[in-house]
């Protein structure tokens, strides 16, 4: 018999081939791995998988805005559409629970008052270009849509303040040396990335007029803001950009001042048990964020934002707290407007504007919110007897269990009225060219007049000022923790919800009447029992004396 | 004379550690009311609840001893000489007179101390228990007690017996001041023993069983 067959040779060589080359490949491996070069690390910041500098169709020269726009849709198909659909582009809001018609087009606000009329002043902050009408739907074409303000990481792309939302093509005055440079739009188009801080900031840190005249928790600090200011958009902390909590999808950017989340029960969002929104603490935080159960027996009541934003305009930027119309107007002794400072340098005095107060570490007001926010629009009457009038009003109570206790800046000032008419009048401020617009002829029945002719309202030709006040909450400049407010600030006697009186709070509300009976009886009982010993020691004396 | 051991120790460390978290809770609990600022409301009432777990496991610990060892038999009321009692605060301490009552370990309480006693263990005790732990728990009430009572009147109720309590502390105080010395019923609270006239003693006929 011999011992193995060829065919069982050949099986056992190929094998042994197979080891062999396999461990070979094993240390060749091993080697090749030692000896490599570290591959470059991927920047996690800027994950994207295209480089816009290369695309042929963004090397430009552009002429204006809407040919960048028209390059941007060639790839993104659907992007305008979606934008168009969105409330920064309507600037609509049609409230759900109210039915109130809202948004920008509609409401009167107590800064600048309306839109219309006032057109390509205030829609150089709509995110298109050309609307210069509000009694129209804002343009229909795609190339209108502004993709740079929303997307430009160089930071020099700049809207007109006067451009109908079109940015400035040319020097308005070349002569200017420290005149901002128009921007050069393809080199923006070539960098375009997602939204930054810079991107929303440039209309949401300026909305009234200024650096954080309107919001109070939103201003030009919070882009490099240190820790102690906001926790979340600081470098020093979570870096956040809005839209790392202002989740957006199909271009729709979530969190809403109209119809607030005042209390979000769905607690961590983890796949499949989402809101498709990070807008709320909760997102990420939780229902029960604390350590001490007792300060998680808070949460259902009273909204994260009242506790750890101890103040508002806590980054160096003062936010206007009263506007009063009534005083706009006045000119100087040689008939040039007026421009007054006040000892911190804020603006006091603007002919075109009257009179303004401002504030820093501003302490909210609290009110109860459910999240509904009703409007005193143009068209609803108000009663003058009944000063301040709600510009807009936050609905809520103890009872209703979806309302939470949430900080509001509170706006003051006074603003036009038609008092025949009981309702806010639509006032004509700026225009490049008329005889009628406030902030050039300083003639308020005829701004007046102008600005009710256009947006059609109804105008007894009587004039006058009403004090208005008009809710903002605070949401942003979330403080570190060791900020937070103490205990005492709600629970004392005086504290900061001194005004919220329908329900028991401790420490703050008592029985005056058991109070003062409790505290007689004892101090009662105790002059007895002083009286006693005293009588007591008196008779002893007497005793042994005797 | 008879050296006798009235407060065992069990009963004078519940009556001590009691005394200071009462006083503790007091001060505490009217921080909380809002009468003061001293620790500031946050730690008030952290410490004031954990204060109150305390005297409840203390108080958990005095009912199993009290039961076991038949001394709850001490608190139940008489009449017995309970005028005389009243007749000596009222006037024989003026006049010189011998205290009617003398204490043995069947009766360590005069009548009006077991009144007093009593009480405070039936009405005031509970009533801060029931609208204290109802007070901590606020937030875990379920629906049908949130339909029916307010925190307000939760608070109201623990305030007026908190006021009780600081009354019976006071009158608590005075009246152990008032022995043959200053110190002389403080002592065996103390130390346990107390020098008893067995002739006297005798006198006092032990509560029936």
């Amino acid at each position: 018999m011999t011992g193995y067959s060829s065919a069982r040779y050949a099986a056992l060589a190929a094998r042994a081939f197979i080891l062999a080359s396999l461990v070979t490949l094993l240390l060749a491996m091993l080697l090749a791995i030692n000896a490599a070069p570290a591959a470059a690390a991927l920047d996690r910041q800027a994950p994207s998988t295209a480089d816009h500098e290369h695309f042929e169709e963004l090397q430009g020269p552009f002429a204006s805005g809407p040919e960048v726009t028209e390059a941007c849709l060639g790839c993104h198909t659907e992007a305008a559409k979606q934008l168009q659909a969105t409330t920064h582009w309507t600037w609509e809001y049609m409230h759900p629970e109210t039915r109130q018609l809202l948004g920008k087009r509609h409401v009167v606000n107590s800064f600048c008052g309306s839109v219309t009329s006032n057109e390509p002043f205030c829609t150089s902050c709509h995110t298109g270009y050309g609307w210069d009408d509000m009694r129209q739907e804002p343009p229909t074409a795609d190339n209108r849509v502004d993709c740079l303000v929303c997307h430009d990481t160089t930071g020099s792309y700049w809207k007109s303040p006067t451009g109908a939302g079109h940015p400035a093509y040319e020097l308005p005055d070349p002569s200017d040396e420290d005149a901002r440079q128009p921007p050069d739009l393809a080199q923006v188009a070539q960098h375009i990335g997602p939204t930054s801080k810079q991107n929303c900031g440039s209309c949401h840190f300026y909305g009234g007029g200024g650096d954080g005249v309107k919001h109070g928790d939103l201003d030009s600090s919070l882009i490099n803001a240190p820790l102690s200011l906001d926790v979340h958009m600081s470098a020093d902390g979570a870096d956040f950009a809005c839209a790392d909590c202002h989740t957006t999808s199909a271009h729709s950017v979530s969190g809403s001042r109209y119809l607030t989340t005042a209390r979000d029960t769905q607690g961590i969002d983890v796949p499949g048990h989402t809101d498709f929104s990070r807008a709320s603490c909760e997102s990420c935080h939780g229902d029960a964020p604390h350590q001490k159960t007792k300060l998680n027996d808070h949460v259902d009541q009273v909204a994260c934002q009242s506790c750890h934003i101890p103040e508002f305009a806590r980054g160096g930027v003062a936010t206007k707290t009263w506007w009063d119309w009534s005083t706009a107007g006045r000119l100087g002794e040689d008939g040039e407007p007026l421009r007054i400072r006040d000892d911190d340098g804020h603006l006091e005095y603007l002919s075109t504007k009257g009179n303004f107060r401002y504030g820093e570490n501003v302490v909210p007001e609290y009110r109860w919110f459910d999240g509904e926010v009703r409007y005193t629009l143009r068209s609803d009457s108000l009663d003058d007897s009944q000063q301040p009038i709600e510009i807009n009003s936050v609905k809520g109570s103890h009872a209703d269990s979806t309302s939470r206790i949430w900080p509001f800046k509170v706006m003051q000032g006074k603003q036009p009225y038609d008092p025949v008419n009981q309702h806010l009048l639509v006032n004509h401020v700026y225009s490049a060219d008329d005889d009628t617009a406030l902030w050039s002829n300083f003639d308020w029945a005829k701004a007046l007049r102008a600005g009710t002719e256009y947006a059609d309202q109804p105008y007894s030709g009587e004039f006058d000022f009403v004090e208005t006040r008009m809710h903002w909450p605070i949401t942003h400049m979330v403080a570190p923790s060791k900020d937070a407010l103490a205990c005492s600030e709600c629970h004392s006697r005086n504290g900061r919800l001194a005004a919220l009186t329908d329900f028991y709070l401790p420490a703050r509300d008592r029985s005056v009447w058991l109070d003062r009976a409790g505290w007689s009886a004892a101090l009662l009982v105790l002059v007895g029992s002083l009286a006693h010993a005293g009588g007591r020691i008196m008779t002893r004396r007497r005793r042994k004396r005797s | 004379m008879k050296r006798e051991m009235i407060y065992k120790r069990f009963e004078r460390f519940w009556h001590w550690s009691q005394a200071v978290l009462i006083f503790f809770l007091m001060f505490t609990g009217f921080e909380i009311h809002g009468s003061y600022q001293a620790l500031g409301f946050g730690p008030a009432a952290r410490l004031h609840g954990l204060a109150a777990y305390a005297l409840i496991g203390l108080w958990i610990l005095a009912i199993f001893w009290h039961l076991t060892t038949g001394e709850w038999r001490q608190y139940l009321p008489t009449t017995d000489r309970l005028g005389a009692v009243v007749h000596y605060y009222l006037i024989g301490t003026f006049t010189g007179a011998e205290h009617p009552f003398r204490q043995t370990t069947q009766a360590k309480h005069n009548p009006l101390q077991r009144l007093a006693y009593l009480s405070f263990k039936l009405l005031i005790s509970p009533a801060i228990w029931i609208s204290g732990l109802l007070y901590l728990f606020y937030n875990q009430w379920p629906v049908w007690l949130q339909d029916s009572i307010s925190l307000g009147s939760v608070a109201l109720v623990h305030t007026a017996a908190a006021f009780a309590m600081l009354i019976f502390v006071i009158a608590h105080v005075y009246m152990a001041t008032m022995g043959k010395t200053l110190f002389s019923l403080v002592k065996p609270m103390i130390t346990g023993y107390e020098e008893t006239q067995e002739k006297r003693a005798f006198e006092n006929h032990p509560p029936s069983r």
